[in-house]
């Protein structure tokens, strides 16, 4: 293969640039974080080299463990009902003549790149009380005066569903794709409904697939830092959010980072427990 | 049945972006839905409104600039894979790959801390670095899936008759890369055109891009220029996209089998 490399480094002196990025632009910056949050806090300021363990101290309290677990519960919620409707979805999008999936494909990426911003301003419109649904429903008889569903909780599961259901279904969408057509066909030539042979045939040869997609998607809500402030209340905010708050609005970048490096390990670990998923997954098709 | 349920979550997925296109319409400076007369003036204003029409250059400035260095990171990676793939690869693969698989929070942040540590906090290259970063996956991903489809036995072959690394890359590579290399650097431009957070915490007091703006615009008084400016941030990553769907293969792209 390599009978006749014209130079001994293989195209290996090629990843000095993007190493020195990388390095430079983010694990410095990581690794700086990382030590900001052991450090004290200076008022107006942003930090001082000062060893503390108080950042840390403060976050293991009731009020922040509530955050955690509400956080956690929350984006397991969005990542559950992602899955319910995505899994479905992107069988009948796999299903689709390939030129018939590319409108769609082009939709989830335009909806997926959206601004967090952009689309926790249209859910707050579409659900307030002077230009969103409940006018169209008053419209039509289905309600006596317009009201506005936010801020709530369930406008914040429906913003977050919203942002990560595309995300869900183009992860998804390589194992559906990839998958025999014939085990579908297989079962229903067996006389099974198409739902059933969704359900028992098609869902099972996928479970690595779904479980590694749930806690991806998981992670992904994690992340949302926007929409459950600006289609909640405060009882609604999410460690990221607090984050936010914490190192703009407080400026309280110590106290900000303590946060992160807990977002930072839940990640991970979420994260390595999909790897856990993949790697069975790949052993079990071999 | 299946129709059905496809309407339906097209339906789900339309619904906000209907809104606000109904919104964007309105003849008064007024956010109400259906719209109270219907005029163009707030996608006019856009242009005509010297603070939206400088965000939006802003963000397009940065964006442009972001995309191009998230490639230049990205390509020398991927290619040094497809040559050998190496620990040292790997790992820079890795760090390539890892900042936007964590929470967008978490380089926003490092970026803040490190920033301002650096002195540089609220200089306009800071997002750019710090885009360009966050998005390198996206480059890396399609670059990697573009070198893998490139047929070794050419590449053999051209070596066979004389041909050196330059003209390899020159007469192979290059050609074969190119619509992954083009597709890579409009996911970054998209996503970066729409980052908020990242942008936020390196030059939101000194910079205004469209999502911080409109941010802004959220907590300070709204107009109808919220509303168009989303409409037509939709149109363009509809278009990008859209054109990348053209001039390739998105399926494939996404991760389908190439035949069928």
């Amino acid at each position: 293969m390599s009978a006749a490399p014209s130079r001994p480094s293989g195209g290996q002196a090629a990843l000095v640039f993007p190493g020195l990025m990388l390095g430079a632009f983010f694990v410095v910056p990581f690794g700086l974080m990382i030590a900001v949050s052991f450090f004290q806090r200076v008022q107006g300021g942003f930090y001082e080299p000062v060893l503390t363990g108080a950042n840390y101290a403060r976050f293991l309290s009731l009020f922040f463990g509530e955050i955690l677990l509400f956080s956690l519960g929350l984006s397991a919620l969005v990542a559950l009902v992602c899955l319910l409707v995505g899994a479905p979805f992107t069988y009948l999008l796999t299903r689709l003549s390939r030129r018939a999936q590319v409108p769609w494909l082009v939709a989830l990426l335009a909806i997926l790149s959206l601004s967090e911003v952009i689309i926790g301003f249209s859910w707050s419109t579409l659900l307030s009380r002077t230009a969103g649904v409940s006018n169209l429903l008053v419209a039509l008889g289905l309600m006596a005066s317009p009201a506005a569903f936010t801020p709530s909780f369930a406008a914040v599961l429906l913003g977050m569903t919203y942002q990560a259901l595309p995300y869900c279904v183009l992860v998804l969408y390589p194992s559906f794709s990839r998958l025999d057509p014939s085990l579908g066909e297989a079962a229903q030539t067996l006389g099974a409904s198409p739902a059933r042979a969704f359900l028992t045939v098609i869902l099972p040869a996928l479970r690595g697939a779904l479980a590694a997609t749930f806690v991806v998607v998981f992670v992904f809500a994690l992340g949302s830092y926007l929409l459950p402030q600006l289609l909640g209340r405060p009882q609604h905010w999410t460690l990221s959010v607090l984050i936010t708050d914490q190192a703009i609005y407080q400026s309280n970048m110590p106290f900000a980072a303590a946060m992160a490096v807990f977002l930072v390990l839940a990640s991970l670990l979420l994260v390595s427990l999909a790897a856990l998923f993949g790697a069975k997954r790949a052993g079990g098709a071999a | 049945m299946t129709r059905l349920f496809l309407a339906l979550i097209g339906l789900f997925l339309a619904a906000p972006v209907a809104i606000i296109a109904g919104v964007s319409l309105n003849a008064q400076q007024s956010l109400v839905f259906p719209p109270n007369g219907v005029s163009l003036r707030w996608y006019a204003a856009i242009a005509t409104q010297a603070d939206w029409r400088n965000a939006l250059l802003t963000s397009v400035s940065i964006a442009a600039f972001a995309a191009a260095l998230a490639v230049a990171i990205a390509l020398p990676i991927a290619y040094a894979l497809w040559r050998r793939t190496t620990v040292v690869g790997r790992v820079v693969q890795l760090l390539g790959v890892s900042p936007f698989v964590l929470p967008p929070v978490i380089t926003a942040l490092g970026a803040l801390a490190f920033w301002s540590t650096a002195g540089f906090y609220g200089s306009s290259f800071t997002v750019v670095v710090s885009h360009a970063i966050f998005f390198t996956s996206l480059p890396l991903v399609t670059l990697t899936l573009g070198f893998s489809s490139i047929d070794r036995e050419i590449v053999e072959a051209a070596r066979t008759m004389g041909a050196d690394e330059r003209a390899v890359r020159r007469t192979i590579l290059a050609p074969m890369i190119r619509p992954y290399l083009v597709s890579g650097f409009a996911f970054a431009f998209v996503l970066s055109l729409n980052e908020y957070i990242i942008a936020y915490m390196t030059v939101g007091f000194t910079m205004e891009t469209v999502p911080i703006k409109i941010f802004n615009a959220l907590r300070y008084g709204y107009t109808p220029v919220m509303a168009s400016i989303s409409v037509l941030f939709v149109a363009l990553a509809a278009l990008v996209f859209g054109l990348v769907a053209r001039f390739g293969d998105l399926p494939k792209l996404l991760g389908a089998w190439e035949r069928r």
